[in-house]
């Protein structure tokens, strides 16, 4: 049982590749050591699809950015997610550093993103009231947009299973071996062969990658804080606010996202810890305090959750993509950090090429690149939903009140392929558990679905897999 | 389309008694929509006694304290529907609701009373930093789990906010077999009731630490364990005051946030201060016709002050519905103002041509206040002056007009409501 | 002379009630605002005692479980062993508010009751 390749990380960039190899009659692999897809960085960064203007000319980032820019509204209707070119701006406050402007400006216009403009303070304001009354001059992007990362994410999982990829949850990778035709991969008991190997580890990626090469990379977690407002703040901003980096640094963007919350965030603070995603005061501080300089009033007392992700900052922030010239057929997907999200759709192409030129393998006849997502009723006519209900009674039943979702979507997101095992799993299918009241309610109910669509006892119900079981035991069992 | 006179948003406690009012009032058509699967809305998971002692003139349980309203309403025959989300109401209240056997529907209501009551405050809105592991409950959630589903959500446990739930469920995870290991209060006072402290805390030895909040949560998986810090009169953490606790659950029990997304959506003046409805002396908010009352108005300590606020809703609804045409729009209208410590009142405005002959003011303070009077102006006459031994944010307070004091007021009247030194 | 100070868990007010007590006899009860107070303080020092709420296990309900209540209030040392007690305590569905789930809980004399009804599973939720 040898497979053709094996992609190590169910984050976006994997499942974007996985996605593209299902074109073709090649026997994949995809192993993660997270109970789900998009559990690593993918699920806990800014949800930005940049335009392309920020990456240096000639560099890989440029070029993959501005290609999946262009892909994604195709690609969003193809595979059912969520997207929205809400265009971006970004701002300059002092006059001594328009130079700095105008050299972005350039950047992008070589970079080849269309439609660029400076706009004047009055033109910003204009688009944006909100906006501080500090900013002199603003890069505006039309082609800038949002996306749902988990959205994307499970779409490319969902098409590249249904098209044939085997996914293997909750499999750490310990160990890489060179073998004399091809690779054999360890994870702890378990030994997988293999032709070839795709290092989409994410914060990882320098781990595998320094197991099979002598030339190492270097990968820091570079984490970023967010918070993340009640859907009540929705229209505060309709564009992406970036700062101009200046004197006071890299500032903060503020956005609405997909679904209409705001979100304000990141911070940038390199650490040891691959797992550390723990919020700290600093940087929740520096998030209320940096985003100021942006908008006006942002009211910092409707955040309804804050959290952390970690960019993987390779030493020369650059993707590192390709096959490593010292271990041939192990591919590296590496330094995946921003525009990391924008860059999937083409990083899973340009991947996928690498292996379909070298293998030459047959097209999958079966190949279906369309994917519906999880029914949103919020979507039907009164009359379609009506009919729905019928139907599928389920559909009647409100679990999440904040988000306003149904037990049918709920059940949807647990028996569908590469269905949610928890309430986080749930949770980014559906947004059951997103809103205001952070799953007080719902929670509850959401665990009794699962239990029961599952066939599994309720207190095996965890949280994110792995040992985040949610109950504990049973009243007086100690007693 | 249906239609009906009074359309009551919300089973709890506050829907059961303005529907049995609007009832006994003369209301012919009123019908309750209920999210939950039953009647009693979280009285079901307060199994806890000490309800009732106003109303029934004996401590019940909470359980026991629903059905007695669930159980008249079944008598009168007021129509229920369970397990039905209302969706949105219009502001010329027509009824959007949703349920499995119906489908997506809509009621057109003469007159409709938000009764949706609150959500708890959340981690994230509290700002809490530290990772986002399993473990981390509502106190109000854990209290679901253990009351209704008879399970435990943890073993060793530190609690944040000493709200009563917080507190209640101190005791209820104790008795059930659970390790309470500490209560943390971010504020120099108890937010909840003081029997509370001795019959749910130190009873059971459970330490209470005031102004101290969490300032680190620990374990990727599952909470194993939590840093508190105490604070300063600004409310931020001390450096070098920290202090690990291993524990595998944190119950917040920080605050109690008014439901009002249907009133928001619908237009209804909200209240900054207590993210409820702006009402008048009939608990009508700024749409005619639409009364609020219990915790979605304002949060409450007492059930019982919720069914006395909810029957006056209740009435004044079937009072709207049967002036019919001929309602007289509020012509006069006096504003409450609330000075010096005291941070709203419900009412906010009378009219006193509509108000009771003896009407309840309710309210909060926003600090512990020691052998001070509640002080009731009326263009600048002082009118009430009661003496109150203690006062705290963590219990609403009352105060009484009478309807003669307010007859000869002339058209610009303010009544300012505040508290005074001796 | 020995003074004890209390708070009066009789009612929501949490009246500062302080009992003088000689020889461990109660001579004066002050600062209670009512006649519950009076008879809080008096036992609180002498015998104190609570009303215990909790849940037991039942078969075929609508819901896992039902809330019960001492009918009257148990010794607070005896607590823990009328937990213990509905611990070992299963009921079949349907149960009725006040039925009685548990006789003589710990040898207190005192019965534990139902506080809610749970339906037999098909008549309720769901």
């Amino acid at each position: 049982m040898k497979y053709d390749v094996v992609i190590i990380g169910a984050g976006v960039s994997g499942s974007a590749i996985a996605r593209e190899l299902s074109r073709y009659q090649l026997k994949t692999l995809v192993i993660e050591k997270e109970e789900d897809v998009c559990c690593g960085t993918s699920k806990a960064n800014s949800g930005i699809v940049h335009a392309g203007f920020d990456a240096e000319n000639g560099s890989l980032m440029a070029k993959l950015n501005v290609e999946g820019n262009q892909m994604m509204p195709e690609l969003s209707k193809e595979l059912d997610f969520s997207f929205k070119q809400n265009g971006s701006l970004v701002l300059c406050f002092d006059e001594a550093d328009r130079e700095n402007l105008v050299a972005l400006y350039d950047r992008g216009v070589k970079n080849g993103v269309k439609d660029l403009q400076i706009l004047e303070k009055e033109e910003v304001k204009k688009l944006e009231p909100n906006v501080s009354d500090e900013v002199v001059a603003a890069l505006y992007a039309p082609t800038g947009g949002i996306v749902c990362p988990f959205g994307m994410t499970i779409a490319f999982a969902e098409n590249a299973y249904t098209n044939g990829v085997e996914f293997l949850f909750d499999t750490k990778v310990t160990d890489i071996q060179k073998q004399e035709d091809g690779w054999m991969i360890c994870a702890g008991e378990k030994t997988f062969e293999t032709t070839y190997v795709v290092n989409a580890a994410g914060v990882y990626a320098d781990v595998f990658h320094n197991m099979v090469s002598e030339k190492k990379i270097h990968i820091t977690p570079r984490r970023g804080d967010y918070c993340l407002l009640d859907k009540n703040t929705g229209n505060f901003v309709s564009h992406t606010i970036f700062q101009l980096p200046d004197k006071y640094g890299k500032g903060v963007l503020v956005s609405p996202t997909v679904h209409g919350n705001t979100l304000v965030g990141p911070t940038a603070i390199d650490i040891e810890n691959k797992e550390g995603t723990n919020t700290t005061q600093e940087g929740l501080d520096q998030i209320r305090e940096k985003s100021g300089r942006s908008v006006k009033n942002l009211p910092m007392n409707q955040v309804i959750t804050s959290f952390a992700g970690l960019r993987a900052h390779e030493d020369g922030h650059e993707f590192i993509i390709g096959e490593v010239e010292d271990a041939k057929g192990f591919i590296d997907c590496a330094g995946m950090e921003s525009p990391g999200l924008t860059s999937a759709p083409a990083v899973g192409k340009m991947v996928a090429d690498i292996i379909v030129k070298q293998m030459q393998p047959e097209k999958n006849p079966t190949f279906c690149g369309t994917r519906k997502g999880i029914l949103d009723p919020d979507t039907l006519t009164k009359e379609e939903r009506a009919k729905l209900i019928k139907k599928q009674p389920a559909y009647g039943n409100i679990i999440c009140r904040c988000e306003l979702v149904t037990e049918g979507e709920i059940i949807d997101a647990v028996t569908r392929p590469l269905g949610a095992k928890s309430l986080d799993g749930v949770k980014r299918r559906t947004r059951a558990g997103m809103g205001r009241c952070q799953a007080g309610f719902c929670s509850p109910k959401t665990m009794e679905i699962i239990a029961r669509e599952r066939h599994i006892p309720l207190e095996e119900v965890t949280k994110s897999g792995g040992n985040s079981r949610l109950i504990q035991g049973i009243n007086k069992d100690s007693l | 389309m249906k239609q009906y006179d009074i359309v009551i948003v919300g089973g709890g406690p506050a829907g059961l008694a303005a529907a049995l009012e609007a009832k006994k009032s003369g209301a012919q058509s009123v019908i309750i929509l209920e999210r939950d699967g039953e009647l009693g809305g979280i009285l079901n998971q307060c199994i806890h006694n000490g309800f009732g002692l106003h109303t029934f003139k004996e401590e019940l349980t909470g359980p026991e304290y629903a059905a007695r309203f669930s159980e008249k309403v079944k008598e009168e025959k007021i129509e229920y529907l369970l397990n039905t989300m209302v969706l949105d109401i219009s502001s010329d209240k027509m009824v959007t609701a949703m349920n499995r056997e119906e489908g997506l529907f809509e009621i057109q209501a003469k007159a409709v009373v938000l009764a949706m009551g609150c959500r708890e405050r959340s981690r994230g809105a509290l700002n809490i930093p530290g990772y986002r592991p399993a473990g981390v409950f509502s106190a109000g959630t854990a209290q679901r789990l253990v009351n209704i589903e008879g399970y435990l959500p943890g073993r060793e446990v530190v609690i944040l906010g000493s709200g009563d739930i917080g507190l209640i469920m101190a005791r209820r995870m104790t008795l059930e077999g659970a390790k309470v290991k500490v209560v943390a209060e971010l504020m120099p006072y108890s937010g909840g009731l003081k029997r509370n402290i001795v019959q749910c805390l130190d009873d059971y030895g459970i330490p209470l630490k005031l102004s101290h909040t969490v300032v680190d949560i620990q374990g990727k998986d599952r909470v194993t364990g939590i840093t508190l810090a105490q604070v300063d009169e600004n409310r931020r953490p001390i450096p070098g005051t920290e202090e690990f606790y291993s524990c595998d659950t944190l119950l917040l029990s920080c605050g109690l946030i008014p439901e009002n997304e249907l009133s928001r959506g619908m237009g209804v003046e909200i209240n900054p201060v207590t993210s409820g409805p702006v009402v008048n002396e009939c608990l009508e908010t700024s749409i005619p016709g639409v009364f609020a009352c219990g915790n979605v108005l304002h949060v409450h300590d007492l059930v019982d002050f919720v069914s006395q606020e909810a029957a006056a809703a209740g009435r004044h609804a079937a009072e709207y519905v049967a002036a019919g045409e001929d309602k007289i729009f509020n012509e006069k209208k006096y504003v409450i103002v609330p000075k010096g410590g005291v941070r709203y009142t419900v009412p906010s405005s009378i009219n006193p041509a509509k108000m009771d002959d003896e009407q309840v003011i309710r309210f909060r303070v926003g600090d512990v206040y020691k052998n001070r009077y509640t002080s009731v102006y009326v263009n600048g006459e002082r009118i009430v002056h009661r003496k109150r031994p203690v006062m705290a944010p963590g219990e609403m307070e009352e105060v009484k007009l009478k309807k003669e004091q307010f007859m000869d007021c002339p058209e610009e009247t303010e009544i300012i409501v505040t508290i005074e030194e001796a | 002379m020995e003074k004890r100070e209390l708070i009066c868990i009789g009612c929501p007010m949490g009246c500062m009630v302080t009992v003088s007590l000689d020889d461990g006899k109660v001579c004066e009860v002050t600062g209670n605002t009512c006649k519950r107070g009076d008879v809080y303080a008096r036992k609180e020092v002498t015998n104190p005692t609570r009303i215990v709420t909790s849940s037991v296990r039942v078969n075929g309900g609508t819901y896992p479980v039902v809330p019960v209540k001492t009918r009257e209030d148990i010794p607070k040392g005896k607590i823990r062993d009328c937990m213990k007690a509905l611990k070992e305590v299963v009921v079949d569905a349907p149960v009725k508010i006040g039925d009685v789930v548990l006789k003589n809980v710990a040898d207190t004399g005192i019965d534990v009751i139902a506080t809610k009804d749970n339906e037999m599973h098909d008549v309720g939720r769901r």
